[in-house]
């Protein structure tokens, strides 16, 4: 019969409208209006009491002027910017600039005037990463042999100039330490989830010994 | 009353064209609406893969893969780091190979969901198919996301197994993706399989004969959509196909709709080889311990896995250096594309949209 196929369509259309399990989840990205129930939700409060204790912001969201900040879902395993480096774990081998497909890190060592002796570190004087090229492949993070560099959570550095994607080394000394759990076991057992915003210094983020078989199959078989 | 006298007109279709899927250009000559004759142009999305990796070492390779054909990342790395496996003899553990198998056919869907919603927009019936079927595939990319922390440019594979472990709420919602898989596949059914305007626009648009297939060296769904019963993953099973139960669907006729059709019934199989790993599977290490300036010995190495495209294959010789001396892709997509004149020729210009369409073609891999 024709126009069945019409109806049909409608039908799933409809379905899709109404049924909340098959709803979009679109993310109003970056910044989302938010009523005052979305508010109490964020501050963990009923939306009573919230609406009691915070009448302006209610006002004022009322007639859509407060937002928050919607993100879309993220795995701890993300692979993202904002390397994660420990200075006091990085010896300045050089592996993860080997490793690195593009050849985008560039590392520049010294000695500075003391003398090296076996098991010490070199001084580093440049530890570029020019993530304008990078691809976020993580070969460098997998490379590390002393867990020194982490991929980190962001995808949101936009730059005005080429040259402001190249991350330095106070860059990458003074940033906040959120890495990636991603080819770092180590972290997942903590526990530790950057998008969730928990940091780690340099002593948190030391490998531990590989896991045994019955560890494995008590842990990580689980389905 | 004396005839007007007509000439056939050339039009370039592309290469900055929506329903070319990418930067194809195709040189048509119609003849009034009907097209006469027909050229494809390719190469704008040449990078040179091939020659980049002759200067990379065998790990790094795998980041170049993942940008051939960007919507099946990961049945590229896997039939990749076949071949090097394959060359320099490394074993993959059983469980890595589960992992291995449960992604890629997680990739096959997304992919044949990426391929079912642009022949629906190519067929007019704009965004909201499409964006239906991006739906369920942005469920396989978060899944790909616990996997291996990316969504497209996965990198999940090494040669030798796979980089990690599944993380445990990978198996969750795995288990929920694929209960839930086979009712939306039943919906986009529902709009697609018997509309009429569909059943009128593909039915019998497109023919490719099986004989004009086998004789074009096509493969993958658009064979199969073409009656011929050839699937790698029967034929030549690798990883662990041989241990599960799946069928081949193939089509009758080899039109438009079959290829469509085949498309969808694979993507029911998929979810039938994906329930049977995860029964299967077992706990155990992932990852055989391979160097990373792997140096295989000097000889040469093809290997091919059953991709959502078809068969794709990779061919390299090793120096017994740290890159290969020669590395070529047999890419599904370009080769598929060889009797497009044929199947072409002869229709309108709203069928060669469908037609192409349905040939499932990804630019980043016919240009490599």
């Amino acid at each position: 019969m024709y126009g069945l196929g019409l109806f049909k369509g409608l039908g799933v259309t409809m379905k899709n409208l109404v049924s909340p399990s098959r709803q979009f989840n679109i993310v109003q990205y970056p910044n989302r209006r938010a009523s005052p129930f979305d508010l109490a939700k964020v501050d963990n409060q009923n939306p009573v009491s919230f609406i009691a204790t915070h009448p302006l912001k209610t006002l004022r969201s009322l007639l859509g002027l407060e937002t928050i900040t919607d993100r879309m879902p993220q795995h701890a395993n993300f692979r993202g910017e904002e390397f994660a480096w420990y200075d006091r774990r990085c010896t300045g081998c050089a592996s993860c600039a080997k490793y690195c497909p593009l050849g985008i890190i560039k590392i520049v060592t010294g000695t500075s005037g003391v003398n090296q002796q076996e098991g010490q570190s070199y001084d580093i004087d440049v530890f570029d990463i020019d993530i304008g090229r990078c691809m976020f492949c993580g070969l460098c993070v997998e490379a590390c042999p002393y867990d020194a560099l982490h991929m980190g959570s962001g995808f949101e550095e936009g730059k005005y100039r080429r040259s402001d994607l190249v991350i330095n080394i106070d860059q990458l000394k003074s940033a906040e330490k959120k890495p990636s759990t991603w080819f770092r076991p180590q972290l997942t057992s903590r526990g530790h989830d950057p998008i969730k915003g928990s940091t780690a210094d340099w002593e948190e983020v030391g490998r531990h010994e590989k896991p045994s078989l019955e560890d494995q199959s008590e842990r990580w078989a689980k389905r | 009353m004396a005839t007007i006298r007509t000439e056939p007109v050339t039009i370039n279709l592309g290469p900055q064209h929506p329903s070319t899927h990418g930067v194809f250009r195709l040189r048509v000559t119609f003849d009034g609406e009907k097209i006469v004759d027909l050229e494809p142009v390719f190469g704008y999305l040449h990078r040179g893969t091939e020659k980049l990796a002759e200067s990379r070492n065998y790990v790094q390779i795998v980041t170049l893969t993942d940008r051939m054909d960007y919507v099946a990342s990961m049945s590229n790395n896997l039939a990749y780091v076949r071949t090097v496996e394959k060359l320099s003899d490394i074993k993959v553990p059983e469980r890595a190979q589960y992992i291995r198998v449960i992604s890629v056919e997680l990739q096959r869907i997304a992919s044949h969901l990426m391929a079912t919603g642009f022949l629906l927009n190519d067929l007019g019936a704009l965004a909201t198919p499409l964006v239906y079927c991006f739906r369920e595939r942005e469920r396989i990319l978060d899944l790909f996301e616990m996997l291996c922390g990316a969504r497209i440019t996965l990198s999940y594979m090494r040669p030798g197994g796979v980089f990690q472990d599944a993380p445990e709420e990978f198996w969750g919602s795995l288990n929920t993706l694929i209960s839930d898989f086979p009712s939306y596949l039943d919906e986009l059914e529902s709009l697609i399989t018997t509309n009429e305007i569909v059943l009128a626009r593909t039915i019998g648009v497109g023919l490719l004969s099986d004989a004009q297939a086998i004789d074009s060296g096509v493969t993958g769904p658009m064979l199969r959509a073409s009656s011929v019963k050839w699937d790698l993953r029967k034929a030549n099973p690798y990883e662990i196909y041989d241990r599960v139960n799946f069928d081949v669907p193939i089509g009758s006729s080899g039109d438009t709709y079959d290829r469509y059709y085949v498309r969808l019934q694979e993507m029911r199989e998929s979810i039938k080889i994906i329930s049977q790993c995860i029964e299967q599977i077992e706990p155990g290490p992932v990852r055989t311990e391979t160097p990373f300036f792997i140096r295989p010995p000097i000889g040469e190495a093809y290997s091919s896995v059953e991709g959502p495209k078809g068969e794709l294959g990779f061919y390299m010789v090793s120096d017994g250096g740290i890159s290969p001396y020669r590395f070529k892709v047999r890419a599904p997509s370009f080769i598929n594309l060889t009797p497009l004149r044929d199947m072409i020729t002869g229709w309108k210009m709203g069928d060669l949209i469908i037609i192409l369409g349905s040939i499932d073609i990804v630019l980043g891999e016919v240009d490599r």
